[in-house]
């Protein structure tokens, strides 16, 4: 197997604050990395200088094999990439702006292409719609139309299916994962738990650093959380006094039930035995992807 | 909910100014601009005009035409200069290098001796009738003194007496009538274009970029080149049409002559549209916003305007509002419009007009493209 992306020490400063910060990062061809981080981690950043929008302050690497500074014409016609923010021209058609994509990609039988990623993405009632007078998860979709049009070897998605709902970023994800099955590349991020367990294999950034990486179960393995859920009519009056037990992380009431997350097993158990009230049973439960992240959230915070 | 709520204007004032404040750029050059325009123009413009070019063809070297080279010279309207053959000095000003050419008739200084009262000849450029005129009436000032000096005494008696010791004929090339009109209009269809295109591709990036659209724009495989060129086409498509309205109304409105070619003024216009247009791209590349990108534009219509000759007479600028002036394309496309349209000019007569707008384009236009940043750094 070779690595569809390997960079290595990647940094960039925007003024005094560090944004990429000694990153390295390798992903197989054809697999799905899911790329997670709190807000303001660097995510968005990091994409815009593996596709050479930005130039990194220091570091060096490769994507599909082209250098990501001097080659960076070449890595352009083999990627596809999802902004953010959307970026397609809200006086233009949906069709037109596929349109426009296509001819800049050289795409040989253009019209049938433009047809068939509107197919799939069900865009073809919506061919003669203005982009900007989309709704917002349809805005999303044409974004990643245009994003796989010319069947890049290697897809960067930033936040692809935010805004977007359940039916459709089901719909997302079943093509992207048919498309890695054709030997597709893609680096995803989201903020969504479910999509990060879809992934191959998940990277968590925090401070433009990797902290935690690998397929979504061992994340949470490795993590050796602790999780106990209460359920019964009292738990509403037990959330504030578990937040402030010692040995407690994060204590949030999930419908019926309320879930304490630790690290420490005998201090968490101990913690919980003080949390009673009538009708209150505490179970132990296996942690989830969630439970990792805030985990990793909280100790960022701690850790200026 | 109803009338004026002191607070909420407040808010609102308060919001303004915190934005005003962030963009240091633009209110900065809101503030300079006007200062550094007053001092330009306050000291580049002047209505009455000194020191034009003026071609002397002798009709053989006498005292008395020495006597009138320097009363003319004296006026201080006139920079004399002799040239060789009428030829030379026809070139010259359908050109423009010259604005007036003083015709002395062989065997003056005799006509002069024998009281004949002979007449010389002054042709003036009237295409810009406001630059020539304070000249012209400075000419007939030194009729009857020019020669005082020199003259025998017995016809001392006629130059005070009815019949002058030489009169001067004002022959007003190209627009005998000076109509003004003639001289406004050829230089408008420069001046409206360059607003109509400059303005629309000033536009033309930062939009992009406000928009949100620049970004996946860079990451897709298009050239530079390839974004200006297909940003500028469509606006000189759209000049053209805008330059065939203005001339259909030049000349059916404003009835003004067509003397030379007009596929050779097209041309031309077309080159300078290129030039506004590399120009605009040029800011737009620059500017970070819309707002910026547009002061930068109006910093460089206003000095096209005021010292291309336009509005003013070139020759009446000093001589650094000249060099100025003679970087700007507004410039060289007014002399050719009112030289081809009102002189008849060919190719020959406008090409020192036409290879500064080839240079300034290729230059702006490789600017332009540089200046276009492939990445969001
Ligand atoms: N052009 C810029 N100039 C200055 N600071 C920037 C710029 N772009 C990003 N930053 C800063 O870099 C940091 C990381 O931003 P980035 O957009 O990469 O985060 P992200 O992980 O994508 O966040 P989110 O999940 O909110 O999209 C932020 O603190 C942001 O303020
Ligand atoms: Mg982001």
């Amino acid at each position: 197997m070779t690595a569809a992306i390997d960079v290595k020490g990647l940094r960039k400063s925007f003024g005094p604050r560090k944004v990429v910060d000694g990153l390295s990062l390798a992903v197989q061809e054809g697999e799905i990395c899911g790329f997670l981080g709190g807000n303001g981690s660097g995510k968005t950043t990091t994409i815009r200088l593996l596709c050479g929008l930005l130039t990194p302050d220091s570091g060096s690497g490769t994507c599909l094999g082209f250098d990501i500074i001097k080659q960076s014409e070449e890595i352009r016609l083999q990627i596809g990439y999802m902004t953010q923010r959307f970026s397609f021209y809200v006086d233009l058609t949906v069709e037109e702006n596929l349109n426009f994509v296509a001819q800049l990609y050289q795409i040989p039988d253009r019209e049938a292409a433009v047809k068939d990623i509107m197919v799939r993405m069900e865009l073809d009632n919506r061919a003669a719609q203005l982009a900007g007078e989309l709704s917002g998860g349809w805005k999303q979709r044409l974004a990643l139309a245009a994003a796989v049009l010319h069947k890049p070897k290697l897809l960067l998605l930033d936040e692809p299916t935010a805004g977007v709902d359940a039916r459709a970023r089901r719909a997302f994800w079943d093509l992207i994962s048919d498309m890695a099955l054709d030997g597709m590349t893609v680096l995803v991020s989201t903020h969504y738990m479910d999509e990060a367990e879809r992934c191959h294999r998940v990277v968590y950034l925090a401070g433009g650093k990797i902290v935690v990486q690998g397929p979504a179960v061992d994340v949470v393995e490795n993590a050796h959380l602790v999780v106990f859920e209460a359920s019964g009519a009292g738990i509403g009056k037990l959330v504030h006094q578990a937040r402030e037990a010692k040995g407690i992380e994060s204590a949030t009431v999930i419908g019926q039930a309320l879930r304490v997350v630790g690290t420490d097993r005998a201090v968490v158990e101990a913690a919980i035995a003080e949390l009673k009230a009538p009708g209150v049973t505490w179970h132990d439960v296996p942690a989830r992807l969630d439970d990792v992240f805030i985990h990793l959230l909280g100790t960022e915070e701690a850790t200026p | 909910m109803s009338g004026f709520s002191v607070t909420r204007f407040l808010a609102m004032l308060h919001k303004e100014w915190i934005q005003m404040r962030r963009d240091k750029g633009t209110v900065g050059m809101t503030i300079m601009l006007p200062l550094v325009q007053l001092f330009l123009f306050g000291y580049a413009i002047n209505t009455n005009p000194r020191h034009l070019p003026t071609a002397i063809l002798s009709g053989g070297h006498s005292q008395y035409e020495r006597d009138i080279v320097t009363a003319l010279a004296n006026t201080s309207y006139f920079d004399l200069r002799e040239y060789n053959s009428e030829y030379e000095v026809d070139r010259a000003l359908a050109r423009g290098d010259i604005m007036f050419a003083l015709h002395i008739p062989p065997n003056f200084e005799r006509a002069v001796d024998r009281g004949d009262s002979p007449q010389i000849l002054m042709e003036a450029d009237a295409t810009d009738p406001t630059a020539i005129a304070a000249a012209a009436s400075a000419l007939q000032v030194i009729v009857p003194t020019a020669l005082t000096r020199d003259l025998p005494p017995n016809l001392h008696q006629s130059v005070v007496s009815a019949a002058p010791a030489f009169t001067v004929a004002l022959h007003s090339r190209y627009n005998p009538e000076q109509i003004t009109a003639f001289n406004i209009v050829p230089g408008l269809i420069g001046t409206i274009l360059s607003f109509s295109t400059m303005i629309a591709t000033t536009l033309a990036i930062t939009r992009e970029r406000e928009a949100g659209t620049m970004e996946n724009l860079l990451a897709m495989p298009i050239k530079p080149l390839e974004v200006m060129l297909g940003k500028i086409v469509p606006y000189i498509a759209l000049g053209y049409i805008q330059v065939g309205l203005i001339l259909v109304a030049a000349v059916f409105v404003f009835h003004v002559p067509v003397l030379g070619s007009i596929p050779l003024l097209l041309l031309c216009l077309g080159l300078f549209v290129g030039c506004n247009l590399a120009m605009g791209f040029t800011f737009s590349s620059l500017a970070r916003t819309q707002m910026a990108a547009q002061q930068m534009s109006t910093f460089a219509l206003l000095p096209s305007m005021l010292l291309s000759g336009f509005l003013f007479p070139f020759a009446g600028m000093p001589v650094w509002a000249q060099y100025v002036g003679a970087a700007l394309p507004l410039t060289h496309i007014i002399r050719i419009c009112r030289g081809t349209l009102l002189k008849g000019n060919g190719l020959a007569d406008i090409w020192p007009d036409i290879w500064p707008m080839a240079l300034f384009a290729m230059v702006v236009g490789l600017i332009a493209v540089r200046s276009y940043r492939q990445t969001l750094d």
